[in-house]
């Protein structure tokens, strides 16, 4: 077993090597800069002890190899959009901002791929491509803010997944710098590349196999034609039945989701869509590809959503109500600012044919712990993402906000799921592992972790309970706070 | 409702801890004679179509799977072997896609969970049962196309689709490689794109009135079409390599000058079907690292499937 990372104070000795190996601008040691680094965009705050801004990969790999040569833990960054405390930095730990790396390198129209730097936004990257009839699948809700290093870090999801899936499937190789310094390409341009599919295992290690600085994404051509429908039920179980029954008739729709009532009462007041908000629930449900599929498949859904008690189906008639419905989806987050000033989103799945009797248990914990719970979620895939909404100046609400939570999450691994469909583990998670994994299970994980980093300095803490992380520093020293 | 791995995990663990051979079917790899076998569990045991998954046991054969499948309407991306179809775990411990990769995507997507025994005997679960899921490294990713080398797969959770509505396969006499690109530029998400530097096919999938329409326009813009019942038999060419997809036109214009050499290549993918083995590609010695210590973490004394190196083909840089 080799020796833990020293968990310490940085030095003045690390600091300057930081400094002459990129540039005192973009080394950031003062107290109200790296303030701005503590957390990501979830409630867990840590401390980061200095913040790097490189440019390039050798830049990079300068930094990496001055903490292994120091064994100082190091936490890479995108956006710091992520929701479960994965770029969160723990004991001053030295945090490498990926998000100056952000050019499209190359395009290969023909065969569909992009090498692009980890910080360039996930919706820049589509807007990049567009005119050549092409996008990036994984469409994330912070996709405007997001960075496509982070997408990797997390395999992210997104709305549009339900059918070409998640970030894994759309990223066909990333040039990695490991914990020692050195580079690899793992992956390639090529669908086989010999031996094991280290891309595909590096991708989701939130940071802790190592920093990736360039990737290959595959880009998927656009669609031809494309239907987005609005159907409203009076009972959340009518809803959820429709959606197994779509899936069972042998359609996947592009995107499939649902928004419950509390949901569609924010929304409304808050764009003036027309939802309609005495629904129990609605489905947003978008289909796309060639025409006669499209118009098909709209046809028969509808016909399941009305065999299901569906009691309106709106059909976007032009891409200006297309837009409306959607922008009714994605400012959801936005629109509860009006019920409530602070949310706590949490990230389950469960198998769709539990997703009616999850979400009244959902329902019913949040009644228990006084709290409003609205829900909206991708349902084509059963990934729930129950918002809990709250004032975080009442008396003892974080408390019962995170009983709450740690329920939901609870209730939906009983149920056959899982713990995150799109957020990851991170902090947020990482003790309830064991939730769904027994210690060999969680072995095996740690195994592959200390295989990317034997030096146990890439993003340590996060993901893996404490037994299970035989390779990083986890018993927490006196001077250490999370 | 899982299989009970306890036997299995028995005759990996608990008889002795010399070297071992996971043996299916053997469409795939051939069994070593002298290593002594053990067999995965086989058999369906939950079917859930509207969760879009199949629940079973590792030794299950391929084409029991297509036929329960079938009957719901639906598939699972698995490739037959070279002799066969082979089994479940065969066919995800190779890892190959087959030559619908470009429509239906890679085989590593279709493993969703497994509960492997590792090399000591115990019975390791990974990935999660849902179609969608990040709790933890995924593991399943690099047990795919391990060659049984990190663990052998005993039950497995897959995804399954749809069977498309058609399938529908054409061949072109005239093959350049501005005609291929076109093909590629022009169909919306074809399922395969077949070439050998002589002739095209392709398959599209999807809507009837959809797939007619396809080829009632591109008839216009490219050169003869003739409807065909089934692809081209790749049997002849048992050895793959994989390249990158720009480089495919430079590999057929290679090959057609020689009359000995010849090959199939998936344009848009970039694996090569030829009939003798390929020379290998280096290997960044970073790779060759990587793969070392995984090897010490998942088989530290190498007795699965002892014998197989995966990086062997090819030399460090």
């Amino acid at each position: 077993m080799r020796d833990k990372p020293q968990v310490q104070s940085l030095n003045t000795q690390l600091i300057s090597r930081l400094r002459a190996a990129l540039n005192v601008h973009r080394v950031h040691t003062a107290s109200a800069d790296i303030d701005l680094y503590k957390r990501d965009a979830s409630n867990i705050e840590g401390r980061a002890g200095v913040v790097c801004f490189p440019l390039t990969t050798a830049e990079v790999q300068s930094v990496v190899s001055i903490c292994a040569e120091f064994q100082q833990p190091f936490v890479a960054r995108g956006s710091g959009t992520g929701l479960s405390g994965g770029a969160t930095p723990l004991d001053g730990a030295v945090v490498i901002s990926t998000a100056k790396m952000n050019r499209l390198i190359s395009v290969d129209p023909v065969h569909r791929h992009a090498w692009i730097e980890p910080g360039m936004l996930n919706l820049d990257l589509t807007r990049e491509v567009t005119h050549l009839g092409l996008h990036f699948a994984p469409d994330p809700s912070s996709q405007q803010s997001c960075t496509i290093g982070g997408n990797v870090a997390n395999n992210s999801g997104g709305p549009h997944c339900l059918a070409d899936g998640v970030t894994s499937s759309h990223i066909l190789a990333c040039e990695v710098v490991l914990s020692d310094g050195s580079v690899v390409m793992l992956g390639g341009e090529d669908p086989e590349p010999d031996g094991l599919d280290l891309r595909g295992a590096f991708i989701g290690s939130e940071g802790m196999f190592g920093i990736t600085t360039k990737i290959c994404v595959r880009l998927m051509q656009n669609y031809q034609a494309v239907s987005t429908m609005l159907m409203d039920f009076t009972s959340v179980q009518a809803g959820a039945e429709t959606v197994s029954a779509i899936i069972a008739a042998g359609m996947v729709p592009a995107a499939l989701e649902m928004m419950d009532q509390l949901c569609l009462e924010a929304v409304e007041a808050y764009i003036h869509a027309g939802l309609p908000t005495d629904a129990a629930v609605a489905l947003l449900v978008e289909v796309s590809g060639l025409p006669h599929a499209v118009t098909d498949d709209t046809e028969r859904i509808s016909e399941i959503g009305r065999a299901h008690g569906a009691r309106t189906i709106r059909i976007a008639q032009d891409e200006a109500e297309r837009a409306l419905l959607w922008k009714g989806r994605k400012t959801a987050f936005g629109a509860i600012a009006r019920i409530k000033p602070n949310y706590y989103l949490h990230d389950t799945v469960v198998p769709r044919r539990k997703l009616n009797e999850v979400l009244q248990e959902v329902y019913r914990i949040a009644q228990r712990h006084d709290l409003l719970v609205l829900n909206v979620f991708h349902a084509g895939d059963g990934n729930l993402h129950p918002l809990l909404i709250f004032d975080k100046r009442d008396p003892g609400i974080m408390e019962r906000v995170h009983a709450a939570g740690e329920e939901i999450v609870r209730v939906s691994v009983e149920a056959g799921g899982v713990l995150s469909g799109e957020h990851g583990i991170g902090l947020e998670k990482r003790d309830f592992m064991p939730l769904m994994f027994g210690p060999h299970d969680l072995h095996a994980q740690a195994s592959m972790r200390v295989a990317f980093d034997p030096l146990g300095i890439a993003n340590p803490f996060k993901v893996l309970p404490s037994p299970s992380q035989c390779g990083d520093a986890h018993d927490m020293g006196e001077d250490m706070w999370v | 409702m899982g299989i009970d791995l306890s036997n299995f995990a028995e005759s990996i663990g608990g008889v002795d801890h010399g070297p071992l051979w996971i043996a299916g079917q053997q469409t795939r790899t051939p069994a070593p004679s002298q290593l002594r076998l053990v067999a995965a569990p086989a058999g369906i045991v939950d079917l859930q179509p509207d969760e879009m998954t199949v629940v079973c046991g590792a030794g299950t054969p391929i084409n029991e799977l297509r036929t329960e499948l079938a009957k719901v309407g639906q598939y699972v991306n698995l490739p037959d072997g070279l002799t066969g179809p082979g089994t479940v775990g065969g066919a995800l411990a190779e890892g190959h896609s087959d030559i619908y990769r470009l429509g239906r995507g890679p085989v590593r997507d279709t493993l969703l969970q497994v509960r492997y025994v590792n090399h000591d005997g115990q019975v390791v679960t990974a990935g999660g049962p849902t179609v969608k899921n990040v709790s933890g490294f995924d593991l399943c990713r690099l047990l795919i196309g391990s060659h049984g080398q990190l663990g052998y797969f005993g039950e497995t959770i897959l995804r399954t689709r749809p069977l498309p509505q058609s399938s529908r396969w054409f061949v072109m006499s005239e093959a350049s490689r501005t005609v291929v690109e076109k093909i590629l530029r022009v169909i919306y998400r074809p399922a395969s794109v077949l070439w050998d530097g002589h002739k095209v096919w392709f398959c599209i999938e999807g809507n009837p009135k959809d797939c007619a329409a396809i080829i009632q326009r591109i008839s216009v813009e490219l050169p003869v079409i003739t409807e065909i019942s089934e692809p081209p038999d790749l049997s002849l060419y048992p050895h793959r390599q994989s390249v990158p997809p720009r480089l495919l036109g430079d590999v057929v214009q290679e090959s057609a000058r020689s009359d000995s050499h010849k090959i199939i290549v998936e344009a848009g993918v970039g694996i090569v079907h030829h009939q003798v083995p390929p020379e290998s590609t280096p290997i960044e010695k970073g790779i060759t690292i990587l793969h070392r210590q995984i090897l010490e973490q998942f088989n530290p004394t190498g007795r699965l499937n002892p014998g197989i190196e995966i990086l062997a083909s090819a030399p460090s840089l």
